[in-house]
């Protein structure tokens, strides 16, 4: 019987067929879980981590150069940047200019444009007539080039192009905060002062988010407040008035609100009606329509997790503090505030990350110089074909939504992050 | 009974709080608190006992400023209340669920108190280490209250409402989430603190052993009036009506009509025939019905003709519940089936059978004549 022989290994044995016995009980909860959540971890690795990761690495790549003209790439990666190429380099150059792909010559020739602009139709001509420049004695193939445009006997192109010869490169990240190697020396320069716009970006996203999230706070406050306190039927009503925007499309309310402020909008014509105003006010298009759409757009996130934690506080501990000497705001101060903060804190970074990455609409209520981040990625992804800059912005945005995960973990600590 | 039991302050005959007239209503058609006059005395321990929904813990809430009187006024210490907020009553309360503040020590707990009420804080630490000191919790300062025993929380909250020395303590079931034996030895423990202080305590219970253990007085609440203020002996003892009777330890109860009323006895007609004598507590007219209260260790089995009871019935046994210290017996008697027989171990030593018909007695002055609730 299996009892009798269960107790006859047990005895024989000294107990490790029982620990095995039991790692095999384990070992199949083990599969039963693993394989519960393995389609969700499959879709997860699958649909999110290696796309992030695929696209992250091109804002590391610098690939053009080396794909069209590679032998090109290797021997202008050895020069040292020190007046002009050798005369062998510069052959090479012209001829794999005349036998290079058309798409991949393309590519090229828009990320050396990139440096300096120009460079594409500069390039284009010299392509066209690469044949010639092949069949040129090597200590004329530089007037060969100066002689197709003057420009060539400008080093910078030439050092243009051994700065793109190398396939790993820190020129897309450097680009997204504004700064570029100096073609001399290969020191670490800001760009000039026309191009320079990502960093002024990242500042005010970081200025827009934080804004929206003071004023998520401290409207929020209160309506989290009245809903943990208010008695169940009123305070389900006033929930359902809360998630109502939530259930509704984000475009829509970005619209609604456009629509609201316009200038010949409701809020102007019922101002101007009522005589706060005269001339309609400028409430849209700018940072202030930014403002409030996103406000209103992102309070239910600022409003639920407070709401959660202070329907967990005790309500006695008001009255307590009352009976132990502290007027109401001292109470509020001292008893209330303390114990929601888990609640402030899970409120104000989801806010805050979700602010960060605001693309619609910033872009739909704001005026050009409130665009953020995201609106970049977008224009270089799209509209610019420049994924390794789109990827750049991308990264400096995940790093700068995790720096505020850290931060927040720091000084509040996640353990007390409560979402419902 | 006399005021052995106060510990009065001298000089000061005013009472300490005074409720005049003070009604309460929630909604405007019920009231919860009618028509409450009472006084707390300077020193003494006060429970206010009853039923839920008896009004007591309103009582309470009003003294505290939780909650406003709809009419009347409550005097505390010769000042009207009316106008005072609950922060500037100098009235400490220990709650049910202790609200202590989860995110403060214990250390913190007491101080915060003592730093809204302007105290130095060198004085804080003495004062904290004496109220500590006294609820036996020394060295447990930087525990939080997550850490602490149900017992020990409570002990913490008892601490709170005593370091910043207030005029008067209010304890509204403090020691309901406790396990028995703890209560009871919170119980005693709070007696001696008060005995000690000498500050007053006002203190909400429905529970009846609590009031009687710790109480100078206890006033019985129900359905919004107070039906007896009184010590707990002459409480138990001489309850004055059938609610009192029935809520304060256990009591045999038989309906009757009221035949005849002769100085300090009358007779009351049960419906099962039985005319019983009894002492005319809180009774109508002749004619009207009568509630017989009888305490079930008043009651004498098989009492001989040395015993001087005055009333014997002849009654069916029904059931025996060995109880350790004593024997429950329930018989059947006067048309009662659930009459109660309390038998102390070693009293006679007899055992019954069920079914069995025996002789039950009692003097005539045990037996109430109260109100028929």
């Amino acid at each position: 019987m299996a009892s009798t022989a269960e107790t006859d290994v047990m005895m024989a044995a000294d107990g490790v067929p029982l620990k095995i016995k039991l790692r095999r009980a384990e070992r199949m909860r083990k599969i039963w879980a693993l394989g519960l959540i393995a389609p969700l971890f499959i879709f997860i690795v699958g649909g999110f981590i290696v796309p992030i990761i695929s696209l992250m690495t091109l804002s590391v790549e610098d690939p053009e150069l080396n794909e069209a003209l590679p032998r090109t790439a290797e021997i202008f990666s050895q020069w040292d940047g020190e007046g002009y190429p050798s005369e062998e380099a510069m052959l090479v150059f012209a001829e794999e200019l005349s036998t290079a792909d058309r798409g991949e010559f393309g590519r090229v020739s828009k990320r050396l444009n990139y440096d300096i602009s120009g460079f594409k139709s500069m390039l284009k001509a010299t392509a066209r007539a690469s044949d010639e420049l092949t069949l040129l004695p090597a200590d004329q193939i530089l007037q060969g080039f100066i002689d197709i445009d003057d420009d060539w006997e400008d080093q910078a192109y030439w050092r243009a192009i051994k700065g793109a010869s190398s396939a790993y490169s820190d020129y897309y990240m450097l680009w997204a905060v504004d700064l570029k190697r100096d073609g001399e020396t290969g020191e670490i320069i800001s760009v000039d002062e026309g191009r320079a716009v990502y960093v002024e970006v990242l500042i005010r996203t970081i200025e827009i988010s934080f804004a929206v999230t003071i004023l998520c706070f401290l409207m929020g406050l209160p309506i989290a407040y009245l809903l943990a306190t208010l008695p169940t039927a009123k305070s389900n009503l006033l929930l359902i008035l809360v998630l109502l925007p939530f259930w509704t499309s984000l475009l829509v309310r970005t619209t609604s609100w456009l629509v609201l402020l316009q200038n010949e909008g409701l809020v102007n014509d019922l101002g101007i009606w009522i005589g706060l105003w005269n001339e309609p006010l400028e409430l849209v298009r700018n940072r202030l329509g930014v403002y409030i759409a996103m406000t209103h757009i992102l309070l239910p996130f600022m409003v639920l997790p407070m709401f959660s934690v202070m329907k967990s506080i005790n309500p006695w501990h008001m009255r307590a503090a009352a009976s132990l000497g502290a007027p109401g705001w001292k109470a509020f101060l001292k008893v209330y505030m303390p114990q929601c903060m888990p609640g402030v804190g899970a409120g104000t970074l989801l806010v805050f990350i979700l602010s960060l990455g605001y693309y619609i609409t910033p872009a739909l209520v704001g005026g050009p110089d409130d665009q953020m981040i995201s609106y970049w990625i977008v224009q270089n992804m799209g509209r610019n074909a420049n994924w390794g800059l789109g990827a750049a912005l991308s990264l400096i945005l995940l790093v700068l939504t995790m720096v505020m995960f850290f931060i927040y973990n720091r000084f509040v600590g996640i353990d007390n992050l409560k979402v419902n | 009974m006399t005021d052995s039991g106060h510990n009065r302050v001298a000089g000061a005959n005013e009472p300490l709080v005074r409720f005049e007239n003070v009604q309460k209503t929630y909604d405007g058609e019920i009231l919860v608190v009618k028509d409450l006059n009472l006084d707390v005395e300077r020193g003494e321990f006060l429970t206010l006992l009853g039923p839920s929904g008896s009004g007591k813990t309103t009582t309470l809430m009003m003294l505290a400023g939780f909650e406003s009187a709809t009419h009347g006024d409550i005097i505390l210490d010769g000042k009207s209340l009316k106008t005072v907020p609950p922060h500037k009553r100098n009235i400490g309360m220990v709650f049910q669920n202790y609200a202590l503040f989860p995110h403060m020590t214990v250390h913190e707990n007491l101080a915060f108190p003592l730093q809204c009420h302007g105290v130095d804080k060198s004085e804080q630490e003495s004062k904290i280490d004496a109220a500590l000191a006294m609820v036996e919790l020394t060295g447990f300062e930087r525990r939080r209250p997550g850490q602490l025993s149900g017992g020990q929380q409570q002990r913490v909250a008892l601490a709170r409402a005593l370091v910043f020395q207030p005029q008067i303590v209010l304890m509204d079931e403090p020691l309901g989430a406790l396990d028995k034996q703890l209560r009871e030895q919170m119980q005693i423990e709070m007696k001696h603190i008060h005995e000690n202080l000498g500050l007053t305590f006002v203190y909400v219970t429905h529970d009846q052993s609590e009031a009687l253990t710790m109480s100078n007085r206890i006033a019985v609440f129900n359905d919004g009036i107070i039906q007896q203020l009184d010590d707990p002996e002459t409480l138990y003892e001489k309850p004055k009506n059938a609610f009192v009777a029935e809520f304060i330890g256990e009591n045999n109860q038989l309906l009757g009509t009221v035949k005849d009323v002769s100085g300090d006895r009358c007779t009351v007609e049960l419906a099962s025939g039985e005319i019983i004598k009894a002492l005319p507590v809180n009774i109508g007219g002749v004619g009207e019905k009568s509630m017989l209260s009888l305490r079930p260790e008043v009651i004498t089995v098989e009492p001989g003709s040395d015993n001087s009871c005055d009333d014997i019935h002849t009654a069916t046994v029904r059931e025996l519940i060995y109880m350790g210290d004593h024997t429950r017996v329930r018989v059947e008697t006067c048309g009662n089936e659930d009459f109660v027989i309390k038998m102390p171990r070693g009293s006679g030593g007899r055992s019954f059978d069920v079914g069995q018909d025996i002789k039950i007695g009692w003097h005539s002055q045990d037996c109430r004549a109260l109100d028929a609730a």
